[in-house]
């Protein structure tokens, strides 16, 4: 019973909020929205005992990406009414194609297939049994190549994102080390032959 | 009364839904854009951890974590596009930056 109301509560906020993101007029309080939706969806996904993933979440999304999200809105200096422009013409259109979607699922989902008695809701795991040792233990046997491919992943967005945002300021100053390897002795010493002069001159 | 499956697919399917509405109607903001892709991913990642939970296989779970590693590092580049369209345009309105005539 309790898990119902904790699962009807959440449902609820996380379409409201999910609403607001899209909604809203100001791009930075559709972060903090969208901040909100995925808050409330780790609080779903505990009560499905993904607490691993819910924690990853709330870690990852709202500690990393919507940071990231809140610094590039604030960074940029964006024209919210040429953005809104249209907005109320092309609201019905999305409304429409949510709705057509909404349904197809919807009588997807609701069949047979999916209800309680086909599915029966598992039983609890024991208070001592770790989300976390069950993922780790696939993570690193089954799922080690796919690991090792969403790490290489990572490090293609690192190396993409640092090389299209870094640009070469003509004032800064930085050394090269390729050409502070190749430098020979003649390029930066002058031996000039000069007559000695006398003391009294 | 017991949450059962559909619950949670209704739930995924509404959010991804909404995610859909919210790119059709915001066309010209790129940022609601992204948001949106990221709501998608979400209610995917709902319908994987549900799946998971219910027949009882982690390989929904794992399918999860390298859906949110694929997450952040499109999140990642897309804002860095971003920066640097605005640092060449001095605007991110779409309708400024369809040169390619798409």
């Amino acid at each position: 019973m309790l898990e119902t109301i904790i699962f009807y509560a959440f449902a609820i906020i996380t379409v409201t909020t999910a609403t607001a993101v899209v909604t809203v007029k100001n791009p930075v309080h559709a972060a903090l929205f969208l901040v909100l939706t995925f808050f409330t969806s780790a609080v779903i996904w505990m009560t499905l005992e993904a607490e691993f993933l819910a924690i990853t979440l709330v870690l990852v999304y709202v500690g990393a990406v919507m940071v990231l999200f809140l610094f590039v809105v604030m960074m940029l200096d964006i024209n919210i009414a040429r953005m809104r422009e249209g907005f109320s013409r092309v609201l019905p259109l999305g409304i429409f194609v949510a709705a057509i979607m909404l349904a197809l699922m919807w009588s997807v989902v609701t069949s047979d297939y999916f209800s309680i008695e086909v599915l029966a809701k598992p039983e609890a795991r024991a208070a001592d049994y770790s989300n976390t040792k069950a993922l780790g233990a696939v993570l690193y046997t089954d799922y080690v190549l796919a690991f090792e491919i969403a790490a290489v992943i990572l490090l293609v967005a690192i190396i993409a994102a640092i090389s299209l945002t870094m640009r070469k300021r003509p004032q800064t100053k930085y050394q090269n080390p390729s050409d502070q390897i190749k430098v020979r002795k003649a390029d930066r010493l002058r031996i000039i032959k000069m007559p000695s002069s006398g003391k009294d001159s | 009364m017991n949450v059962e499956l559909s619950h949670y697919l209704i739930l995924a399917a509404i959010l991804f839904s909404i995610s859909i509405a919210g790119i059709v109607i915001n066309r010209k903001n790129i940022i609601i854009l992204l948001m949106s892709i990221e709501l998608m991913l979400l209610a995917v990642n709902l319908n994987f951890i549900a799946f998971s939970h219910y027949l009882n296989d982690l390989a929904g779970q794992v399918f999860v974590f390298f859906i949110l590693t694929v997450a952040a590092a499109e999140a990642a580049i897309g804002l860095a596009i971003l920066v640097v369209l605005f640092r060449n345009k001095r605007s991110i309105v779409i309708d400024d930056i369809s040169e390619l005539r798409g």
